[in-house]
């Protein structure tokens, strides 16, 4: 049989669902499941179970928990999620191979967590195709399907490289590029040395090299580390408060903070521009924008903050509505329902520490249908514990979806990245064991392999065209 | 005229250091040969530097001899000066190199070839190759080669013919303004058979290649310049060299330097170089640059090395290293007096670049036979390498599969992953080469694992197999390797305790103390620590090897103190580098995967059609044999590897329900 290493993807598509399921596949796939699932009680059972068995647990975000002590509920603290796991034993899987399934809730952040979660334990992300093919290779698909498998691979190929490409625009891949540019300067440097060592000596290279390499990792950890941020920005869920004028649409972001962000006074219309934040609600990311408040206005100033205030909820993907549950509804209120339409929204009827005018009945009648409304304070915090778990829930559930896209290119960068900062380390141990100096290239190439993974370049013969150009060499 | 007509098994064209193996090969396996030059005095010459070996080319030698080539024995016979590089780097970068004894080189090379049964040294230029077209099963399937014609008309019947013409094939020879139509060294061009060539379907191009003035010693100061001796202890080149008889009295090497007015001199000459007047056609190598190159590439150095080193013990020329040119004579006369202890020096033969007819190998198949031309094969400078050592390896290869195809065997095809020669030919026939092609330790990715000290033990088996290593040398080397399997699985079992004697040994050595009982193998890891030193506290050592060699002697036959040293060495290694030794080995096997998956002859690309068109026009143009190969020709892409994965498994299977 066709025997390779283990891999893992997201086996469902990028699009909206209640469920998303990860794939693993491979010899460790088992190995690895077992790593980071465990059950409600919190035992880990997943090398014993029997094959084509369904099991009810959760997801661990670090692997090395010690499970034994069932009294010791610290685990518990490291849940991603609550899942369903199944093991297929090779042959009678889709790949022929040992393959592990993870149904957990359709959120993207989720679904990313736990597979990069799987990855820590040393499996690889599929190649495009990936599964199909094993399945083809493996028997498991029969003559007719292999045309379809070819474009899969092909297609899913191209989208990859563009969505990569899109991404990389800039400064990231110019970074990406000097780095690649220093490493390779070092191995034909060694390799120059190696080839004509009457002609290029490498007395003291060593410690110089070591300080080298301590630069190009600093800069690799600040890159994997902003990627990290940059993802959370980008792929967090674009949250926007709306809500007349005093509604306590600031009151409610320091509330969400925990902290004093906005300027909050009785003066209508003190927001006049847009104040963004992000919150974190149990490793869900909200992007908040505080907006001014929406009414008819001749006030320039405020003018121009009403009409971003509409610009940023049409973008949003979810929003909160703030109604003022103490004051009669207002015209203004309902232009504000018009922009809700075909949006995610939680509607917060606040000042409930007041005596309620507004009642609940009346507001479901204009809210669009699906909208949740909860009562809230941001006085006495009233309401705001529903609030996050309301939100939570919608967010497992696949309802609320962050609308940045192309994921899985990202975390294939973050996993070259952390390649090549594996292998400097390996360099350094070279060093600081006292190998000579042509152990260095070996590892020095593989982080240059795996650099070049990000920017889609191959190393080919750039070591040679490195050596001839920088390096006098020869007879 | 009545016509000459001969009948033979192989003809090899050349007498280079490719022709020679090729012809050795086939003439030890029984084939009658003929081995064709243009001059039976040139047999074996080494028209440029004066040495064998060097760094990645000593293994090149190392794995020839282990395959039972002749130049190591050879270069043994005849090295005036012998040297290890690199020996303070890592066991895999060591390299043999030593000085020859040009003529003598050339004379003990020519003895054996004279010696040889089968074996026919003809004195002639080969100009036409004889073919006819070969059906398979009624259909008209390729070229197939059935003799040689020589310049005076003489036929040749053979069922292959082995190129090996080096730098001779419409050859000319630039210094300055001056060019002569010859072959290196003055000698006859063979400038007839290349026509023949095109017209049987290869496509030539062209390359150059230089070499540096020679000087005579009585004109040279060398109280100017570095005195560069040879090894105290010399180690031979062949695995079937006693050591103890190449320890020799040796002759030194002399290093000076370039300075500011050596290159002012080239660059206000610069215009009477051939190559930057752009009489020169050829693309010449970048790894051995001409001084003017050099001066115009990296201007900012303000000296570079020049090392003189004689060209034997019978003559005073002395060879000038780093100073190839194609400037004019009165240049270079100027240029050379500018260097330290060059200052009165008369120039005996002059630099000179060289321009030739070779072909790109991708022509070829692995086996170094051409794709379309059934019994053509060839090696050397001819298929776009450089350099003696390499030339020899692809001359063995291809005098090998010559004959196997003759006698019905399966070719010797071998891989990057065990030897430099895999390297080397998988590059020539796979890569878009644009200069001579040197082997560069570089170009190995698992160099850890083809060292020159192991050669045998990676080769011997296929040299036995092949049938030019004897059922002697065969027996030694798996003596060796049963020794080794021996010694390092009991270094690894045998533990030692963390009792007082054990740290006082430590201690005496620099090595940190033992917290707990450890392995002999793991205090050999220790840098400050070798297998050597640890006999001290290895007191089973001296009872379990004599009974591991009583038992060797018992399968294999004697087992000798050379023998012995030899097993250290690779005990010490496998166990001291045994992290990234295993490391390498794991993705060997990965890369080997690819490599069994082959591809048949006759696939059709164009039916691919989720295949990339660029990459499908490549596929389609080099035909690898492999998918191992195909995942290495530029412009083939990870994801074109999957389908084209995907389609074989497709391709055989259908095969099945058809067949």
């Amino acid at each position: 049989m066709y025997q390779e290493d283990t891999i893992a993807a997201i086996a469902t598509g990028m699009t909206e669902s209640g469920i998303g399921i990860i794939r693993i596949s491979g010899k460790d796939s088992v190995a690895s499941g077992n790593q980071i699932f465990c059950t409600i009680s919190g035992k880990k059972i997943l090398d014993t179970v029997e094959s084509h068995t369904f099991h009810h647990g959760y997801i661990l975000d670090d692997r090395s928990i010690e499970m034994d002590d069932r009294k010791n509920h610290d685990w518990k603290n490291h849940i991603i999620d609550e899942v369903m796991i199944v093991v297929m034993r090779g042959p009678r899987s889709y790949t022929g191979e040992d393959i592990v399934e993870i149904q957990c809730h359709g959120g993207i952040l989720v679904i990313q967590k736990i597979l990069e979660t799987v990855l820590s334990t040393g499996v690889r992300l599929a190649e495009s195709g990936e599964f199909s093919k094993r399945a083809f290779l493996n028997g498991k698909m029969d003559l007719s399907k292999a045309e379809a498998v070819m474009d899969v691979i092909h297609s899913q190929n191209e989208y990859a490289l563009r969505s990569s490409m899109n991404q990389l625009r800039g400064v990231l891949s110019e970074k990406i590029k000097e780095l690649r540019e220093k490493i390779i300067f070092e191995i034909a440097l060694i390799e120059s040395a190696l080839d004509d060592p009457e002609h290029i000596s490498l007395d003291g290279y060593g410690p110089e090299l070591q300080k080298k390499i301590d630069d190009i990792s600093f800069v690799l950890q600040q890159l994997i580390d902003s990627f990290q941020n940059g993802k959370l920005m980008r792929e967090g869920i674009q949250t926007v408060i709306l809500g007349r004028p005093n509604a306590g649409k600031s009151s409610l972001l320091n509330t969400l903070l925990g902290e004093d962000r906005a300027i909050v006074t009785e003066i209508a219309g003190t927001t006049r521009d847009i104040l963004r934040e992000t919150v974190r609600l149990s490793g869900i990311s909200l992007n908040v924008t505080d907006t001014a408040g929406i009414r008819n206005t001749e006030d320039k100033i405020e003018k121009i903050g009403v009409e971003k205030a509409i610009q940023y909820a049409k973008d949003a993907d979810l929003i909160l509505f703030v109604v003022d549950g103490s004051a009669m509804l207002h015209e203004d209120d309902e232009e504000i329902l018009s922009i809700l339409k075909d949006k995610k929204t939680i509607v917060l009827l606040n000042k409930s520490d007041l005596s309620t005018v507004v009642k609940e009945e009346d507001l479901k009648k204009m809210v669009p249908e699906n909208a949740r409304i909860i009562k809230i304070s941001t006085v006495d915090h009233r309401g705001i514990d529903e609030l996050e778990e309301t939100i939570k829930d919608m967010f497992f559930h696949g309802q609320l979806q962050s609308s940045n896209e192309p994921l899985i290119t990202n975390i294939r960068h973050r996993e070259a990245l952390q390649e090549a900062l594996s292998s400097l380390n390996l360099v350094k141990k070279s060093i600081e064991d006292g190998m000579p100096e042509d152990f260095y290239s070996i590892d020095l190439m593989s982080a240059y392999a795996s650099l070049g993974k990000i920017i889609g370049e191959e190393v080919g013969d750039d070591l040679i065209e490195e050596i001839f150009s920088k390096f006098c060499m020869g007879k | 005229m009545p016509e000459i007509r001969e009948k033979v098994d192989v003809c090899v064209v050349g007498a280079g250091h490719a022709g020679c193996e090729a012809a050795l090969a086939c003439a030890r396996l029984g084939l009658e040969t003929v081995i064709f030059t243009v001059s039976v005095d040139s047999i074996a010459l080494m028209p440029c530097n004066p040495n064998v070996g060097g760094s990645s080319k000593g293994h090149l030698v190392r794995e020839l001899d282990a395959l039972g080539g002749e130049m190591g024995k050879n270069i043994d016979k005849t090295f005036i000066q012998s040297k290890m590089l690199n020996v303070s780097k890592g066991p895999a970068v060591h390299s043999l190199r030593a000085q020859a004894d040009k003529s003598e080189y050339s004379r003990a090379m020519r003895k054996v070839l004279e010696m040889q049964d089968h074996l026919t040294i003809k004195q002639a230029e080969v100009c036409d190759l004889l073919w006819e077209d070969y059906s398979c099963e009624g259909e008209i399937a390729e070229k197939r080669v059935i003799g040689v014609k020589t310049f005076t008309g003489a036929i040749y019947e053979c069922k292959a013919v082995v190129l090996c013409t080096g730098t001779y094939l419409k050859a000319r020879c630039l210094c300055g303004e001056s060019i002569t139509y010859t072959g290196p060294n003055g000698l006859q061009a063979a400038n007839h058979l290349t026509d023949s060539l095109k017209k049987i379907g290869i496509e030539l191009r062209r390359f150059k290649t230089g070499t540096p003035a020679r000087m005579d010693g009585r004109s040279i100061d060398y109280s100017k310049m570095e005195e560069q001796f040879g090894d105290e202890k010399i180690v031979p080149f062949s695995f079937s060299t006693d050591p103890d008889d190449v320890q020799k009295e040796q002759v030194s090497c002399w290093l000076t330097y370039t300075n500011e007015r050596t290159h002012e001199i080239i660059r206000n000459n610069l215009d009477r170089s051939p190559i930057y007047a752009g009489i020169i056609e050829g693309t010449g190598p970048r790894y051995c640059p001409s001084i003017e190159d050099k001066v115009v590439k990296f201007a900012e150095k303000d000296r570079h090395q020049v090392f003189i080193e004689p060209e034997g013990l019978h003559t005073n020329e002395m060879y000038v290293g780093g100073m190839s040119s194609s400037l004019p004579e009165d240049v270079q006369i100027a240029m050379y007096r500018t260097v330290p202890g060059l200052e009165h020096c008369r120039i005996v033969r002059n630099a000179y670049a060289i321009e030739y007819d070779c072909i790109n190998a991708r022509q070829l198949y692995p086996s170094l036979e051409f794709k379309k031309i059934k019994g053509l094969f060839s090696g050397g400078q001819f298929n776009g390498s450089s350099g003696y050592e390499e030339a020899a390896c692809q001359g063995l290869v291809a005098g090998i599969n010559a004959s196997m195809e003759i006698m019905g065997k399966e070719a010797l095809l071998l891989d990057r992953s065990e030897s430099y020669i895999g390297v080397l030919i998988d590059d020539l026939v796979t890569k878009d080469n644009r200069e001579p092609y040197r082997m560069m330790t570089s170009r190995a990715e698992y160099r850890l694992l083809l060292r020159q000290d192991n050669a045998d033990l990676r080769l011997r088996e296929r040299g036995y197999k092949i049938g030019l290593v004897s059922e002697e040398q065969w027996k030694e080397v798996q003596a060796k390797k049963f020794l080794i399997q021996k010694e390092i699985s009991r270094l690894k079992n045998t533990v030692v305790g963390a009792n007082s004697e054990i740290q006082n040994f430590l201690q005496s050595h620099g090595s940190s103390f033992l917290r707990t009982g450890t392995s002999l193998a793991e205090l050999i890891c220790r840098p400050e620590l070798s297998y050597e030193m640890i006999g001290e506290i290895d007191k089973d050592r001296t009872d379990s090897v004599s009974a591991f060699k009583a038992e060797a002697e018992k399968l294999f036959g004697t087992v000798d103190q050379k023998l012995w040293n030899a097993v250290k060495e690779q005990v010490e290694i496998e166990i001291k580098y045994e992290g990234y030794i295993l490391r390498q080995k794991r993705q060997v096997e990965q890369f080997q995967k690819m490599e069994g998956k082959k591809i048949p002859d006759n696939l059709d690309y164009d039916k691919i059609s989720s295949l990339r068109l660029e990459a499908r026009q490549k596929l389609k143009e080099f035909r690898p044999v492999s998918v191992g190969q195909a995942s290495r020709i530029s412009g083939v892409s990870p994801a074109d590897i999957s389908v084209l994965m995907v389609y074989l498994e497709h391709y055989k299977r259908m095969e099945k329900d058809e067949g």
